[in-house]
């Protein structure tokens, strides 16, 4: 069943998903996951919140990932987001220079998460935003939605998935400016004030 | 009063039969399981309760989800598919072999992706320490790997064969052995984390994470076969296990679909 016939196109269906469970903090995390900027870039914004579950607790075991084009609205192509050490097998983070622009943190135990990574360039249509995946214990499928930024009022309001959402649920897409470059985000998985979740068609 | 396997098996049959008359009426068959599966209780009070909102990646070809983060040799180093050889002593079990492909929804090759894969050792235990389970750990085994697909969407492994371990969903559950699977496609939308099982496996009835996947066929998908031709003499028993990513890509735009 599970060796694929590409010969047959009705064969080739999707792999479904699962939860990510309770026990990948020793494998998929890794050090300055989070540190996505360059070192000492001044388009360096840091974003930052908690992960709430139904009744508005916390979740100290879900994982975020971000991805984000440069401030020049580019698609960053370098790798090396977690480069390892080949002689002792360790990590080496990231090289300090090049931006990859993606990012992976877990929540911690007050399920707070933060990243530092590059005020996000615009591109095609859209207001300038970063893209989120979030994975948790529970989850059973990986949830997308997105961090846009406060501020440029004329490119939101042209934003095509912005512009086709209620003002309620729109406001929770967009980070709250918590000054010095520094922006909020908190993600609701259910209930009041529940965030907006994506499907990609 | 304590959730016994008995509330699980009807709540697991009745999400079933829900499914099946879902078809029955005409639904689209679910290649993915539904996040409000109330049979595995962490996901009751952790899955959205509005629909998701749509976005059609055909009117925006610039979207930063129909790229992906890319990696490279440098982000994993020799030895790290091979995880019976992370620690200076052999870990104890059953050597495997598990390979496979990457693939997208058009059946092509995913080149040159991440592959990371987490796992209980022999005696179904994490080395992780929230882990309660107190089966032995294996100061040989830390159960992590990770690889970079070839040309051909090909990904290969040498780990030990998992135990199955108990959790507290209620009383006397127990996940069937697994590993876990995180992949990148050639777009973000397509980013998979899920697990893979092993066949045969008498506890995949009892099991609601794996149940969650109403869909007989869908639920195939994710059990490895058994392939002779994978296994190494005297060395490790080979299991193959092909990855197919859903969510469309960059492709499916120059196709106009």
């Amino acid at each position: 069943m599970t060796k694929i016939d590409t010969s047959r196109p009705e064969s080739v269906l999707p792999t479904p998903s699962h939860t990510v469970g309770p026990f990948y903090g020793y494998a998929l995390p890794f050090p300055g996951g989070g540190d996505i900027a360059p070192v000492g870039h001044p388009d360096t914004i840091t974003v930052q919140g908690y992960v709430y579950d139904g009744e508005g607790n916390p979740l100290p075991d879900a994982l975020v990932e971000l991805w984000g084009p440069g401030p020049d609205g580019r698609v960053p192509t370098t790798d090396g987001s977690m480069r390892r050490d080949p002689s002792t097998g360790g990590h080496l983070g990231r090289n300090g220079v090049q931006f990859t622009g993606w990012g992976r943190i877990q929540t911690d135990a007050d399920g707070h998460w933060y990243a530092r990574t590059l005020r996000p360039g615009a591109r095609g249509r859209s207001a300038p935003y970063l893209s989120v995946c979030v994975f948790a214990r529970g989850l059973l499928v990986h949830l997308f939605t997105r961090i846009y930024l406060p501020g440029d009022r004329a490119a939101l309001a042209a934003d095509p998935l912005l512009a086709g959402l209620a003002e309620e649920r729109r406001d929770t897409l967009i980070a709250q400016d918590g000054g010095d470059g520094t922006y909020r985000f908190d993600i609701r998985l259910q209930g009041e004030g529940e965030t907006v979740f994506l499907e990609f068609r | 009063m304590a959730l016994t396997q008995q509330d699980i098996d009807q709540e697991i049959a009745a999400e079933r039969a829900a499914y099946g008359k879902r078809i029955a009426d005409g639904a689209p068959v679910e290649h993915q399981p539904r996040r409000d599966y109330a049979p595995y209780r962490s996901s009751v009070l952790r899955h959205p309760k509005q629909p998701p909102v749509a976005i059609d990646v055909a009117q925006d070809p610039e979207l930063v989800e129909l790229f992906s983060p890319a990696f490279g040799e440098r982000d994993i180093t020799e030895i790290d598919n091979d995880l019976t050889r992370h620690h200076r002593g052999e870990p104890i079990g059953e050597r495997i072999t598990v390979s496979g492909r990457l693939l997208d929804r058009d059946g092509r090759p995913v080149r040159g992706q991440l592959v990371e894969i987490w796992q209980a050792n022999s005696a179904g235990r994490y080395a992780h320490r929230r882990e309660q389970h107190d089966a032995p750990l294996d100061p040989n085994f830390t159960g992590v790997g990770r690889t970079l697909t070839d040309d051909s969407g090909h990904y290969r492994f040498t780990t030990v064969q998992p135990g199955p371990y108990p959790w507290r969903n209620h009383v006397n559950a127990w996940r069937p052995a697994h590993i876990h699977f995180s992949v990148f496609g050639s777009a973000f939308t397509q980013r998979l984390v899920t697990q893979m099982y092993f066949p045969n496996d008498p506890l995949f009835p009892y099991d609601p994470i794996l149940q969650s996947v109403t869909d007989d066929a869908a639920r195939q998908r994710l059990i490895a076969t058994y392939d002779h031709g994978l296994s190494v003499p005297e060395f490790s028993l080979g299991y193959h296990w092909d990855l197919v990513l859903d969510g469309p890509n960059a492709t499916w735009i120059e196709e106009g679909r």
